[in-house]
């Protein structure tokens, strides 16, 4: 089966303008607010990763039609049932049917402050030297992966210039399939407008990236 | 269009029930403890929002030492502030000048950076301006009624990893001899995200 993701969306047409919104306006409904707080709790157990969850999330059929916590709880209920670690017939009832399964964590309320405060560092120690330095010139892959990866599709078979060094970082592409974190050195890679949207772009437009070593080669 | 309406609040009424199903097989299992929900929602609802933000803009727009760490390492000097941790582990600030304006998006989901500005707008998330950011910035700042000068060049950074991204805005002239709490009371959200700008110090009511 062929890996799609309907999240990448960059510089794709037709979506209309931008709707602003007041600084407190955080939900629209109680549920919406659920639906964070659960994803959360679930990813502190452990059960997968970010990059698990993001692909769950970018892969649902129903991704453009869904409204953004409708995407988070569509993806929740999957990865729970995927696991076994919910019954599609406990999700229907609404209440247990059958024994749990063991979680590695509980987030207690007591943790949470510190759960949140200390957060999820990606940095890792680099095993190789980085391959690119600041001003080099790079060409970023040209096929689409057939995993989940965080080389956006308008930024594929380009060139830019490496800008920052960020370190070594757990990888995305092997950490979502449940290959290991695989460090990668990360790079800010910049564009200008012109080569990602060609001539008709408003002069003065640069965009950069964040890419993982393995999404680049050297322009030479 | 009445029933527009009442179809939109079953649908509504659909998802609060599935959500609330669904917590309760997850507390039931001894998944998730439920105190610990209230708390993950009143955080970001009371702690965590774009004012720390605006605190940390301020005090580099006041505190040229500071501002100097801010540029060189972001995450160390939020921290001095007691902002860290959550989506927020790895930070790059990004000051806008005369000549160059930074705009932030994440096209392919809704990266942002937590500790500082909260949870994301709805906006940040949508379809648009994910689409339009990286390819239109200039039509994205339209909506938000901003027009910058044409020689201004534009820089837009697409979050795709975990590095996070807080634009530190350009201080609003007019703004001399007013306190730090005052200056962080014109740093608006979106001034931070690169779709607004700081508000000038007469229209700050």
């Amino acid at each position: 089966m062929t890996y799609r993701s309907h999240a990448d969306l960059g510089g794709k047409s037709g979506y209309g303008r931008v709707v602003p919104e007041p600084e407190g306006e955080l939900f629209h409904a109680a549920w919406e607010a659920q639906a964070l707080a659960l994803t959360l709790a679930m990813g502190a157990t452990g059960a997968w990763n970010l990059d698990m969850g993001r692909s769950a999330r970018e892969t649902l059929p129903d991704y453009a039609r869904l409204s953004y916590y409708a995407i988070w709880i569509e993806a929740l209920e999957k990865m729970l049932i995927d696991r076994d670690l919910v019954g599609k017939d406990e999700v229907t009832a609404g209440r247990m049917l059958h024994p749990p399964r063991t979680v590695a964590r509980v987030l207690r309320a007591a943790d949470v402050p510190a759960a949140l405060a200390k957060g999820a560092p990606t940095q890792r120690v680099a095993a190789t030297p980085a391959r690119f330095a600041v001003g080099d010139e790079v060409r970023t892959l040209r096929t689409a992966a057939p995993h989940h990866t965080r080389l956006p599709g308008y930024a594929r078979g380009k060139i830019g210039r490496i800008e920052r060094v960020h370190g070594a970082h757990v990888f995305p592409d092997t950490h979502a399939q449940g290959l290991g974190e695989q460090p990668q050195w990360l790079y800010t890679v910049v564009f200008d407008g012109r080569e990602l949207w060609g001539d008709d772009v408003a002069r003065g437009l640069s965009v950069s990236i964040d890419a993982w070593e393995p999404y680049l080669e050297s322009r030479a | 269009m009445a029933h527009d309406h009442e179809h939109e609040h079953s649908e509504l009424g659909e998802q609060e029930l599935r959500v609330r199903a669904l917590q309760s097989v997850l507390s039931q299992k001894g998944y998730i403890d439920p105190a610990a929900l209230d708390v993950l929602i009143d955080t970001y609802q009371t702690k965590i929002g774009p004012r720390n933000g605006a605190r940390v803009v301020a005090r580099a727009w006041i505190d040229p030492t500071f501002r100097k760490w801010l540029l060189e390492d972001a995450t160390a000097a939020i921290a001095s502030l007691g902002y860290t941790g959550r989506q927020g582990e790895h930070m790059v600030a990004l000051e806008n000048t005369e000549s160059r304006h930074n705009m932030v998006v994440c096209t392919l989901c809704s990266c942002y950076p937590w500790p500082v500005l909260g949870l994301p707008p709805t906006w940040y998330k949508s379809a648009p301006y994910r689409a339009r950011a990286v390819r239109d910035p200039r039509g994205v700042l339209a909506d938000f009624g901003i027009r910058l000068p044409e020689s201004t060049e534009i820089r837009v950074w697409d979050s795709t990893a975990e590095v996070r991204y807080l634009v530190v805005p350009r201080r609003p002239a007019g703004a001399e001899g007013l306190s730090e709490e005052e200056l962080a009371a014109l740093v608006t959200r979106d001034s931070m995200i690169g779709t607004g700008l700081p508000k000038t110090p007469e229209r700050r009511a």
